[in-house]
């Protein structure tokens, strides 16, 4: 079984934005409009962190990309009531949008703030409900959601090397998401961390490697590399 | 009709049988909050949370702290008639009742409030019907549903002898009273079998009521939030649980004392014994707040320590300087002298206290929320309008489940009374012989 992972490289991060906007088109995130922005009901699955240290002249700041980290041991699993949040066999953490009763108890218990809520019925202005995503579901307001690895992609991946009679392969995999096709930098890498000629697990496995907050336990599916770690 | 034929506690049946203006004035002006909170949810159920002052990185406010704070006030009602009844304290019986009154509302109301905070209420069954035991708010829906079975019975079965003598002095109401009243003869067999009812509840309501608060707790005690990771959540909850059900009792007890004129029931003692017990709880919530606050501000943890300061001189400080000050400094100033403890100070130190626990609730629900351990933007949470309005209708229900009940059964256990001033009578009418 596959255990899938991403790797970010901080250092050729150009903090662009591409892949927090690819992430948008690509999975039908509802857009709340500017006014629901402001209060901060914005969804964004991915998102792009500034990490500011220090004070006014010494200033060290760089841009840290945020998609779900899919932990192995994820904090908003183990205090969903209703079983709605959950790992499939490959280790995802995903949400079941027809079971949640948005409580929002992941969404607290979450650490990296990755878990976002359909506060309103928000629709697309026009003509842009004509470009929806068909492989990806809408969902229902009430409800909470979050980065999926890009799983219909995933899916569709794996039923096209089947297909073909071959096993995915690591070049299928590298840019599968969106967010990893639409980097200009080539900084963000997907793949099977289980396999040990993977980039992905290769690249984890450097000594630039780190994870976000480690010292929590939860386990990050995501690694960042940087030759300075915070 | 005639009060006499009710005895010597005539008095406390009187507002079953006069009604007068006021009533109707209060009863209209409840149901009118009432019914502009439920407006107020329809709204939000409509359009959904949206409507409300919650955002990320807060999306739980006013109705998860409502949640816990009208849980808490019930446990004052629990306190008071269970630990106080096992402890056999005879100055307890004539606020049991109105105690026992208490914890049902407020587990009532303060349940509802769940359904108030969920995004998707109208899948709220979906906790009964898939529930993961893992879930701490599994943990609640159990424990808070035992909690109010419990306190349901343990409301009824001390008045099913009242209900009885209600059965038959009003034979209009018969059909109300003499179902409820469950065929009561007062025979002794009966008697001692509801005394052993009693007892056994009382001594399971405790244990439950510590559960409820446990783990209403440990909602904010399992994540890894900061200072929400904490051991002492569970007692502290406990505590302060205590600490407003008994100011909210002291409330309570003033304005049935006032509006039902029960001054010969309700005495100044019982509000120096209140008054004393609430002194105790403000000395313990000093104790176990500083226990909270000093441990995070020796340990020095970065993330911990940004909540820390957030509280004490960030954007919370006015709540929880307004906190100190509602939670001991009031209670304290008016508790420990006698010249103060009068009725009017324990009831003015009761009210402060309720106030301030829930400060400290929005103390612990709001601030670990708005500082994120990953630098978001940082929002202030406002509630707005439809979650005051929706606390206002709790509220008023809450009051109007008080006034419909004293309209339908005496708020102070009559049967209890009279059977105390028999055993007063009998031990006197033993010892003066003995003396001679």
């Amino acid at each position: 079984m596959p255990r899938w992972g991403m790797v970010i490289d901080l250092d050729k991060c150009t903090a662009c934005q591409a892949c927090t906007v690819a992430c948008l088109a690509e999975n039908n995130v509802p857009i709340v409009g500017p006014e629901e922005s402001l209060r901060h009901r914005a969804i964004s699955w991915h998102y792009v962190l500034a990490d500011v240290e220090g004070e006014y002249p010494h200033l060290r700041a760089r841009f840290i990309p945020r998609p779900c980290f899919h932990c192995e041991n994820p904090p908003c699993v183990k205090v969903c009531p209703v079983g709605a949040t959950y790992v499939d066999e490959e280790g995802l953490v995903l949400v079941n949008y027809d079971r949640c009763i948005g409580c929002k108890y992941c969404v607290t218990s979450c650490p990296y703030g990755v878990r976002y809520v359909n506060w309103l019925h928000y629709h697309w202005p026009e003509p842009m409900e004509q470009y929806l995503n068909p492989e990806v579901p809408l969902r229902p307001e009430g409800v909470v959601e979050k980065c999926t690895f890009c799983i219909h992609r995933l899916e569709r991946a794996k039923q096209e090397a089947a297909d073909q009679g071959r096993e995915l392969t690591d070049a299928d995999l590298v840019l599968l998401t969106a967010c990893n096709q639409a980097c200009p930098a080539s900084a963000r890498y997907f793949g099977d961390l289980d396999d040990p000629e993977s980039t992905v697990s290769r690249l984890a496995r450097s000594p630039r490697a780190f994870r976000l907050f480690e010292d929590l336990g939860t386990e990050p599916r995501v690694y960042y590399l940087a030759e300075e770690k915070s | 009709m005639d009060l006499e034929k009710f005895g010597k506690h005539g008095v406390l049946f009187k507002p079953l049988v006069h009604t007068g203006k006021g009533f109707y004035l209060v009863v209209a002006i409840l149901v009118l909050i009432i019914v502009w909170g439920g407006g107020a949810y329809i709204y939000q159920f409509t359009q959904g949370l949206g409507v409300t002052g919650l955002s990320l990185p807060v999306p739980w406010g006013v109705y998860i702290i409502n949640f816990i704070f009208f849980i808490a006030i019930g446990f004052g009602g629990t306190l008071t008639s269970a630990i106080l009844r096992i402890f056999n304290a005879e100055w307890r019986t004539p606020i049991t009742r109105a105690a026992e009154l208490m914890t049902v509302c407020g587990v009532v109301i303060g349940t509802i409030n769940v359904i108030f905070a969920l995004a998707k209420p109208q899948r709220f069954l979906n906790l009964f019907l898939h529930p993961r035991i893992q879930s701490p708010l599994i943990w609640d829906v159990i424990a808070i549903g035992s909690y109010l079975i419990l306190s349901l019975i343990y409301l009824y079965l001390p008045m099913i002898p009242d209900i009885a003598t209600l059965r038959d002095a009003f034979p209009k109401r018969r059909r109300l009273y003499g179902f409820l009243a469950l065929g009561w003869t007062g025979s002794p067999k009966q008697k001692r079998l509801l005394e052993r009812l009693i007892d056994l509840l009382a001594v399971l309501m405790l244990p439950t009521a510590v559960v409820v608060h446990s783990v209403l707790a440990w909602i904010f005690g399992m994540t890894i939030r900061p200072m929400w990771h904490s051991t002492i959540f569970g007692p502290y909850f406990i505590m302060g649980a205590i600490f407003s059900g008994i100011g909210a009792l002291l409330f309570v007890m003033v304005i049935l004392r006032r509006v039902l004129h029960l001054e010969e029931y309700l005495q100044p003692l019982h509000f120096n014994n209140m008054g004393l017990l609430l002194l105790i709880m403000a000395l313990t919530w000093l104790y176990f707040t500083i226990a909270e606050y000093l441990t995070v501000f020796y340990g020095n943890e970065h993330s911990e320590m940004i909540v820390f300061w957030a509280k004490m001189r960030g954007e919370f400080a006015p709540y929880f300087w307004g906190q100190v000050l509602t939670c001991l400094v009031i209670p304290l100033a008016l508790l420990i002298s006698r010249r103060t403890r009068t009725i009017m100070g324990t009831v003015i130190a009761g009210v402060s206290v309720v106030i301030g626990m829930w400060l400290e609730r929005f103390l612990i629900v709001v601030p670990t929320l708005a500082r994120p351990i990953l630098s978001y933007p940082i929002p202030t949470y406002r509630p707005n309008w439809v979650e005051w309005s929706v606390m206002a209708a709790c509220t008023a229900a809450i009051a109007l489940v008080f006034v419909l009940f004293a309209k339908f059964f005496p708020i102070v256990s009559v049967w209890e009374l009279e059977e105390e001033h028999e055993k007063a009578a009998t031990v006197k009418g033993k010892a003066t012989p003995e003396a001679v």
